[in-house]
């Protein structure tokens, strides 16, 4: 088995156990918010969708990068501004005019 | 600056790309602080995308740049949906997410430049399957939320096994690939029939299921960018996808646990087939029916009022009005409070944002745990546009196929109204007895209409 693997694997469990604790405690009210903002961060695969689009290997492996740059980050784009949407029409009674 | 340090810097711009991820979620624990844990991940994924393109192996950069302008220009329409279209749009966001996930995968296969692996070949083959079927299950769930294609769920005889075969022979071609990498024929073959599974996975599945679905398919989502960063051997996708991963796989265990349903059950047992028997031993039962006049009248008589919305409040989009109701109420000195079931709606926390979305303040809306127990001090319940959550013969017929299913106890206040478009079962098929109770009127038409009347009679309306 590959040394990448075990260190990536060491990565991906703590990054699970971390992830399990923290959204555990986000509240049921916002948990609608919660899936398009894990969405906007799971966008962050544009990056690996860059270097293959960016290396220019071959015609095909730089239209699959492209279609996944642009997949991946309308997804951020819009997961983001969704959530930030979302959000600022979350108000307390107080706040409330 | 050499190669190897500007490699650092970069891994270094990932990993406070990281940090920012964490806190963003950990922000989102209030819906106080929610606001910078949104502006704490668009610093973070902003900082990893700007280092990117310094990567030194980008040699052209004009597909990159077209390709980004025209994610933007897809992105920021997703990003202003209307509320009542955020449950198709979720799903549209998780396909968009698989796709590019199995494309990198896809791409990695081809590159080419140094030979794949037995291992590397494992991993390729798993990410691209999950991506794929996740790809196709999601953009099913989309046409069904967004009522392109029927709700109810299909179902033919012998479809698991259907299903099933079809996954075998998916993960089959994944296994001859990893004995022999060099059939470069069976890879798109494997591909192909990894995105029909995911058809055949979801369209089966009801629309009342679509809480556990969409969470179910974030959770794929999320793993597989996770499983693409260990073929990138990339730690920020690893964590990322991790984090994407676990908050649907919660999500999908709530709403399970909201349903008292397993896993296999939502996946494998559609919805919609047990309740034959039940309509057959259908007897005439007395239901009573109010006017919006007589509505009106028992609630500016109550105190204390709680109001249970459903997914036929967000059909009617008639959100606005209830808050207009809960404002002529809130007026006169009565209490009014929204009690929320997990699962009501068509994804985890669809009501509150629909409710948010009127202006209603998030503190008036209660969890079922928390406001059950006040069922009982209750003078009004008024039952908008729900009803599997409200029915009572979960907790007491054996026989109901919701039977065991947590519900918000509504049968337990003074008085119940449920406004509805008629006596027509819910979306389960299976009849509600909290209809025909001595405490239950019928409101009867639509939620929209109906509460705007009440709204009239109460004096608050325009």
């Amino acid at each position: 088995m590959p040394a990448d693997f075990i260190s990536n694997l060491y990565v991906f469990i703590l990054a699970g156990f971390v992830g399990f604790e923290v959204i555990k405690r986000v509240s049921p009210l916002l948990h609608t918010p919660l899936m398009s903002l894990t969405n906007a961060l799971d966008a962050i695969v544009v990056v690996a969708a860059i270097i293959i689009a960016g290396r220019h290997e071959t015609r095909l492996t730089t239209v699959l990068g492209a279609v996944a740059v642009a997949a991946s980050f309308s997804n951020m784009v819009g997961g983001f501004l969704i959530t930030d949407r979302m959000l600022r029409m979350f108000k307390s009674r107080s706040k409330k005019s | 600056m050499t190669a190897l340090a500007l490699q650092q810097y970069l891994d270094f711009a990932y990993i406070v790309a990281v940090v920012l991820f964490v806190l963003s979620l950990k922000l989102l624990n209030s819906p106080a602080s929610a606001h910078w844990g949104v502006l704490a991940g668009e610093i973070g994924a902003a900082l990893a995308v700007a280092a990117t393109l310094f990567n030194p192996e980008l040699v052209q950069y004009r597909w990159i740049l077209i390709a980004l302008i025209v994610g933007a220009g897809v992105g920021i329409p997703l990003g202003l949906v209307h509320m009542t279209a955020v449950p198709q749009r979720t799903a549209v966001s998780h396909a968009l997410g698989a796709l590019s996930a199995a494309l990198i995968g896809i791409a990695e296969y081809y590159v080419g430049t140094a030979p794949v692996t037995r291992f590397q070949m494992g991993e390729i083959a798993l990410e691209v399957i999950i991506g794929s079927l996740t790809f196709t299950g999601s953009l099913i769930a989309a046409g069904k939320l967004q009522e392109v294609l029927p709700q109810r769920p299909i179902v033919y005889r012998g479809q698991n096994i259907v299903s099933l075969s079809v996954l075998a022979g998916a993960l089959g071609l994944a296994v001859a690939l990893v004995v022999n990498p060099a059939h470069a024929l069976l890879f798109p073959i494997m591909v192909i029939v990894a995105l029909i599974f995911g058809v055949l996975l979801v369209t089966p599945i009801g629309g009342a299921d679509m809480p556990t679905v969409i969470s179910l398919l974030n959770s794929y989502a999320g793993f597989s960018a996770a499983l693409l960063g260990f073929v990138l051997n990339s730690k920020v996708l690893v964590v990322a996808g991790a984090l994407d991963g676990s908050s649907g796989f919660i999500l999908s265990l709530i709403m399970c646990k909201a349903m008292n349903r397993s896993f296999s059950n939502v996946m494998f047992g559609a919805f919609g087939q047990v309740q034959v028997s039940a309509a057959g031993a259908k007897e005439e039962r007395v239901v009573r029916s109010a006017t919006p006049e007589e509505a009106a009248a028992i609630l500016a008589a109550a105190n204390k009022v709680v109001i249970v919305p459903g997914y036929g409040m967000a059909v009617a989009q008639a959100q606005h009005k209830v808050r207009e109701l809960y404002d002529a109420l809130t007026k006169k000195g009565i209490e009014v409070r929204f009690a929320i079931h997990p699962v009501a709606g068509r994804m985890p926390g669809h009501m509150n944002v629909l409710l948010a979305e009127a202006d209603i303040p998030y503190d008036r809306m209660i969890e079922m745990d928390e406001i059950n127990g006040d069922f009982p001090q209750t003078d009004v319940a008024l039952v908008i546009g729900a009803n599997d959550v409200t029915n009572p013969a979960a907790r007491t017929d054996q026989s109901s196929p919701i039977f065991g299913m947590p519900i918000l106890d509504v049968d337990k206040a003074h008085t119940v109204m449920v406004i509805k478009r008629g006596m027509s079962p819910g979306f389960a098929g299976i009849d509600n007895p909290l209809y025909y109770s001595d405490r239950t009127l019928m409101l009867f038409g639509d939620a929209k209409q109906f509460v705007g009347a009440i709204v009239r009679e109460l004096g608050g309306g325009h």
